[in-house]
């Protein structure tokens, strides 16, 4: 199937591009990549004039989300998640190894691969357990996960429990040049901590989680990453402090990666007392942090220090959400509203231009991850997400693909979105509401 | 204060936090009118026959619970107590399911005491009851700072100015939080005392002095209240003993001497004698624990009558 875009700008930083040009796409690559190339010469390709509007990117690649298949597909599947992936503009997402059974072995990686071969939608890395049963006590078999088809490592949803075992971890994850992504939380500062430790959570009364818990887990693992020379990639990294370590350890050489999600970079904790209390909505971990944590991160994103946008996207079901604050679960969909409040507050605000967006939901995970895309030179695979930076759009949780709508921005109303999603070479989702994407309907 | 203003137009009483000065001064002002009635050789008025209240207890309490059924009883209101070992909440039903339930009786207030901070304002949004908050979690117990406030007021004749200092475990008490909040409302001077493992974040937002200095805490005061210490506390590392606790923080006479002569002690009780308050002070002249308890039942007739009776002219009346 030949497919010619025409029309529209490409952003593509990898190749140093950034104009209008036009994409011819065959067999599921990028063959050709030009200013202007004539219909005539692309025989029976399909010729899609995408218009001055619109923005062509490498495929955006989430690389944290909880897709719950297999153990918890009340949630989610990897079907439903994956079906949201291209509706939020993701060819690709990496999916967190918590599911039940845990995934730390070669039989799960290769069924969550299967199921998502079968979705049709985005494809899925699967990223593996550092420990067995991600129980924090021996290490899982990471050779098998690699040969299996596991892009990197973690025990996301809990830290890597000891700092002897993240040691081991990153030498014996390195021998592969699989990352340890770090989901930095030190527990006994944590506690039963459900909101960030400070004055919104104390009128609440609600258990507080310091932003030391964070910082003294980052700190660590930098320590380790240094010793070890191994890659580090720290999750949902949310505090000043925290930032402050990367950029240092950054300055000093060490491998070191992170990530920051929509949710951090867009509300703090002061919205847990109002509009409306106690919103378990809010409920997310790392906790939403002080309105001075939150500018820390937005000027990491602008600076080059955070190297990623990932969504940490956690469904849950409504009832699970529909209980008392701190009996309710940590975490929320994010897959469909990322691109949208990463244009709406940071590309639109003057803050990142879309060169750095595009860095950092595509360029960046792809190199970290050390998976393809990220690029669309000619003879790369051809993921590709058309944008739409000036779409005004109204978030509506009730018409989401994921199968929850665990999300605190239902109502809200952003410019910039989604226009189409192209995995492969196949189109798979266009906007219905974006007009100059619709000749990607009928592909 | 004007007269539309000297109505409690709310459906549910959650905290302090919400409640306006004028507020605050409408529940005591009535609960004046409430405390008479205590004192009849017939204690019952009819202002709230016919009206259903379910008190619904999901966490142990004897005196916040007992206090609301003799307020309902001698206002006449329907009332049913149900306890967390009788629940279904124990069974697995959720908070939302067992007050639809509930719900599903018209009742006209629930009056929810629970472990979970928020838990009230869970409930006001799913039901068409009006909720009084009896206590949720280490966020707020709105009707015991307004019986501490009506103790203070009757005691003191005012509350704008006064020297009021608070001691113990700050942190997980929704005793200190409702009272600093009410009290910082109305004008008085909140200090806030125990050790800095003890102490919330953002006192200083709250318009709180906090100290680790007793001494300083109670010089000059016109209001002393200990809050409990909780065994567990000690096991969390908060602090390393209860016999340390009290060398260092316990209220004792001659602590105490630093107050104003004619300072009042007050504690919401449970009291641990010996852990933040020593017995002689507890018993002494200044102790005024045990009309805390009596107020504590005209404040919650007047906020049952106020939330569910007529309006502000009734009461007056």
């Amino acid at each position: 199937m030949r497919l010619l875009l025409k029309g529209a700008r490409l952003v593509d930083p990898a190749s140093g591009v950034d104009g209008q040009r036009d994409i011819l796409i065959d067999g599921g690559r990028v063959v050709r990549v030009g200013v202007d190339i004539p219909a005539g010469d692309c025989g029976n390709a399909s010729v899609v004039d995408l218009g001055r509007d619109l923005v062509v990117s490498p495929g955006l690649i989430d690389m944290h989300v909880h897709l719950r298949e297999p153990g918890f597909e009340h949630k989610e599947t990897i079907a439903t998640g994956t079906g949201a992936a291209v509706a939020g503009g993701f060819t690709a997402v990496a999916c967190m190894p918590n599911t039940n059974p845990v995934n730390d072995n070669a039989a799960v990686t290769r069924f969550i691969l299967k199921q998502a071969g079968e979705a049709r939608f985005s494809r899925v890395y699967p990223i593996g357990a550092v420990t067995h049963a991600s129980a924090g006590e021996q290490l899982a078999e990471i050779a098998e996960l690699r040969a299996a088809g596991c892009v990197a490592l973690s025990d996301d949803g809990r830290p890597v429990a000891t700092a002897l075992l993240m040691r081991r971890a990153l030498e014996y994850g390195g021998m592969f040049g699989m990352t340890i992504i770090d989901h930095c939380e030190d527990r006994s500062l944590a506690g039963q901590g459900v909101a960030h430790e400070g004055y919104h959570a104390g009128q609440l009364g609600l258990r507080g989680i310091p932003a030391a818990a964070e910082d003294v887990m980052v700190d660590r693992d930098i320590v380790l990453a240094e010793a070890t020379g191994s890659s580090l990639h720290i999750a949902h990294l949310s505090t000043a402090g925290a930032l402050r370590s990367v950029r240092g350890a950054k300055a000093r050489g060490v491998r070191v990666t992170c990530e920051v999600t929509p949710h951090h970079f867009t509300l703090t904790d002061e919205r847990l007392g109002a509009p409306l209390p106690y919103d378990t909505r809010l409920k997310v971990n790392p906790p939403l942090r002080t309105a001075a944590d939150r500018e820390a991160l937005v000027s990491g994103l602008a600076d080059g220090s955070i190297d990623a946008i990932a969504t940490d996207h956690a469904p849950h079901h409504h009832d699970e959400k529909n209980v008392e604050f701190d009996l309710a679960p940590f975490g929320i969909v994010g897959l469909e509203t990322a691109v949208s409040l990463s244009f709406d507050r940071l590309v639109h605000r003057g803050t990142i231009t879309l060169r750095r967006l595009v860095e950092l939901l595509s360029v960046n995970p792809a190199r970290i991850l050390g998976v393809p895309g990220g690029r669309l030179a000619e003879g790369d695979v051809a993921d590709l997400t058309v944008l739409a930076p000036d779409l005004q759009l109204t978030v509506s949780a009730a018409v989401m693909r994921s199968l929850s709508r665990n999300t605190p921005f239902d109502g809200w109303t952003l410019r910039g979105g989604i226009a189409a999603t192209i995995v492969g070479g196949r189109v798979r989702y266009v906007n219905p509401d974006v007009p100059a994407a619709r000749g990607l309907e009928k592909e | 204060m004007t007269r539309d203003a000297a109505r409690l137009l709310r459906k549910d009483l959650l905290g302090i936090a919400d409640l306006s000065a004028a507020e605050i001064a409408l529940v005591l002002d009535t609960a004046d009118a409430m405390k008479e009635i205590g004192s009849r050789p017939i204690k019952k008025v009819p202002a709230l026959r016919g009206k259903t209240v379910i008190n619904l207890f999901c966490e142990p309490s004897t005196r916040t619970r007992t206090s609301f059924e003799v307020a309902e009883k001698r206002l006449s209101a329907d009332t049913l107590s149900i306890s967390v070992a009788t629940s279904s909440v124990v069974k697995g039903e959720t908070l939302v399911d067992t007050a639809r339930n509930l719900e599903a009786m018209s009742p006209d207030l629930i009056v929810l005491r629970h472990a979970s901070s928020g838990a009230c304002h869970l409930l006001a949004r799913v039901c068409k009851a009006g909720i009084i908050n009896a206590g949720d979690g280490t966020h707020e117990h709105p009707t015991q700072a307004l019986l501490d406030a009506f103790t203070m007021r009757e005691r003191k004749g005012r509350l704008a100015g006064l020297k009021v200092a608070i001691l113990g475990d700050l942190l997980h008490s929704r005793v200190f939080r409702s009272n600093a909040l009410l009290l910082t409302k109305v004008g008085a001077e909140v200090w806030a005392c125990g050790p800095p493992t003890l102490i919330p974040p953002g006192m200083e937002q709250m318009g709180i002095r906090a100290t680790t200095s007793v001494e300083e805490a109670v010089q000059d005061a016109d209001v002393v209240m200990m809050l409990r210490i909780q065994l567990e506390r000690m096991q969390g590392g908060f602090f390393p003993s209860l016999r340390e606790y009290f060398n260092v923080f316990g209220m004792t006479r001659a602590r105490l001497a630093r107050a104003r002569p004619d300072a009042i002690i007050m504690h919401p009780g449970p009291m641990n004698r010996g852990v933040e308050i020593a017995s002689d002070v507890a018993d002494g002249p200044g102790s005024v624990i045990l009309e805390q308890v009596a107020n504590g039942v005209a404040v919650r007739m007047a906020v049952l009558y106020l939330l569910a009776g007529g309006g502000a002219d009734e009461a007056a009346a």
